[in-house]
């Protein structure tokens, strides 16, 4: 029975990666830029733009206030958009990303503002440069919080990539549900969950032991 | 070297607060090469003053002329330009958790675009100068105070400016490391002939370091001169306040004189 199982299992975690790891760089790249205005935009601040934070701040709460698989199948039409299907493990990966931006914004956005002010200053009397306050002081002192953030972020993403098996995704939450469930295999069952904890124990050490080792505030 | 005019510095009145003048109108020349102490207390200004030296605080109204040009009429791009004229060190030292000693000197010249030979040439000359030759792979987390202090002084240093604004740096050290710290800064000034504005509340600090000094009370200078005329001449009342703190005797706890007498009646009984 093992070896009937393991194969399936192996695939279905690989897609819970896949997708999990591509929406968690794509909300990187979108999210960062967007946490740092977030964190720089107040008044007086380095980027003041105070239309950008009156705006973008309730859109960022707007879309974490939808349950994510609400979202999930409220942006179908965005979705084929985009990559032309609403089906399956790559069109999954849009409302992953979705959900992802906002929230990874919001982490980036408390790692920065952890960032003593004394440090901005500092840097300004140097001579820096709006981007390079961001670049050289903002971003590498708030690494360990931005760490621990994307760690959160992933486990979280890795919670919702079970539900977009509801969009006809792969993966290991369609795996527990199309097999364990509905196929009535406790066996199956038992294997997807025990996988799961597995991979978020692992996604967790590796985010913890980075966050560590990016830490120099207690040597 | 530097010439403040009529500098005046008001915040405006926000969320309930009223409006807050600062600086009533600020006149102070500073000469190249001199050292220049502005003393007072919590709230006087002083802090608002040398930030607008470096415009980290920009003045209502006035003019800021650093070596012949008013900087308060740069522009946002020239304005960094200008600042790595200068060098500031500040009370908390504001050093990067994240960066070594090596790098955290090294920032100044980083943000200019220095390259990484240039920047070496200019950082390892300051290590054995601030006597941190050997912590030069440490984190900022791994040094003593007064070790912190010397990074955030050899870090004002390293991009060669001609003048350093040095906020209350004693003022979250022990005595003794102050007064090395102050050594250090005199023994700088005299080498590198730099420029030195030092804001402080601490009397003892001017009397180390400084040629000359300003006293500031409730957003103006109410003195200045020397530092030998005005400590043995002070004629406001803010000046004499602030060398009486110096030779403050703090009255003894009620009952420690009596708890001694005791002792030693008590021994001496015994004896």
């Amino acid at each position: 029975m093992f070896a009937t199982l393991a194969p399936i299992l192996l695939q279905a975690t690989l897609e819970t990666f896949a997708m999990v790891t591509a929406a968690l760089v794509l909300g990187t790249a979108v999210g960062l830029p967007l946490g740092v205005l977030l964190a720089t935009s107040g008044r007086g601040e380095l980027f003041e733009a105070l239309i950008f934070q009156k705006t973008f701040g309730p859109i960022v709460n707007a879309t974490r206030s939808v349950p994510f698989i609400i979202l999930a199948v409220a942006i179908i039409p965005f979705t084929r958009l985009v990559v032309g299907t609403s089906i399956g493990t790559s069109a999954a990966i849009v409302p992953l990303t979705v959900a992802a931006i906002p929230f990874i914004a919001r982490i980036i956005e408390g790692a920065i503002r952890e960032v003593d002010g004394g440090l901005v200053e500092a840097a300004q009397a140097m001579g820096a440069r709006p981007l390079q306050v961001v670049t050289k002081v903002l971003l590498p002192e708030a690494l360990p919080g931005i760490i621990h953030g994307l760690t959160l972020t992933a486990v979280t993403l890795i919670g919702y990539s079970a539900m977009v098996g509801a969009v006809g995704a792969g993966g290991l939450g369609d795996l527990g549900i199309r097999y364990g469930y509905q196929r009535f295999r406790p066996d199956v069952m038992a294997a997807v969950v025990i996988t799961l904890i597995v991979v978020v124990q692992l996604v967790q050490s590796l985010g913890d032991w980075m966050a560590r080792k990016a830490d120099k505030r207690n040597i | 070297m530097i010439r403040l005019s009529n500098v005046q510095k008001t915040y405006p009145a926000r969320r309930g607060n009223p409006a807050h003048t600062a600086l009533h109108g600020i006149d102070l020349d500073i000469a190249a090469g001199e050292i220049v102490g502005v003393i007072g207390r919590s709230g006087a200004g002083k802090s608002t003053l040398i930030r607008c030296i470096n415009l980290l605080e920009v003045p209502t109204s006035g003019s800021v002329i650093v070596d012949g040009a008013d900087v308060t009429k740069l522009s946002k791009r020239d304005l960094p330009l200008f600042r790595r004229q200068l060098g500031m060190v500040f009370q908390h030292f504001n050093l990067l958790s994240s960066r070594t000693v090596f790098d955290n000197i090294a920032l100044p010249l980083e943000l200019a675009g220095a390259t990484k030979a240039e920047i070496a040439a200019a950082v390892d000359p300051l290590l054995p100068l601030v006597g941190l030759e050997d912590k030069r792979d440490r984190y900022p987390a791994e040094l003593s105070g007064g070790q912190k202090q010397r990074v955030g002084i050899a870090r004002a240093l390293s991009s060669n400016p001609k003048v350093v604004l040095c906020d209350e740096v004693t003022s979250a050290l022990d005595p003794e490391t102050t007064r090395q710290i102050l050594g250090l800064l005199r023994d700088i000034n005299k080498r590198l002939g730099l420029t030195m504005v030092v804001i402080t509340h601490e009397m003892a600090v001017v009397k180390q370091l400084c040629d000359r000094v300003a006293v500031m009370d409730g957003g103006v200078i109410v003195e200045e001169g020397k530092v030998d005329g005005i400590f043995a001449n002070p004629t406001h009342a803010t000046t004499q306040s602030l060398l009486a703190d110096e030779f403050l005797d703090y009255p003894a706890r009620p009952g420690v004189v009596a708890d001694a007498a005791t002792v030693t009646a008590t021994t001496g009984q015994e004896a």
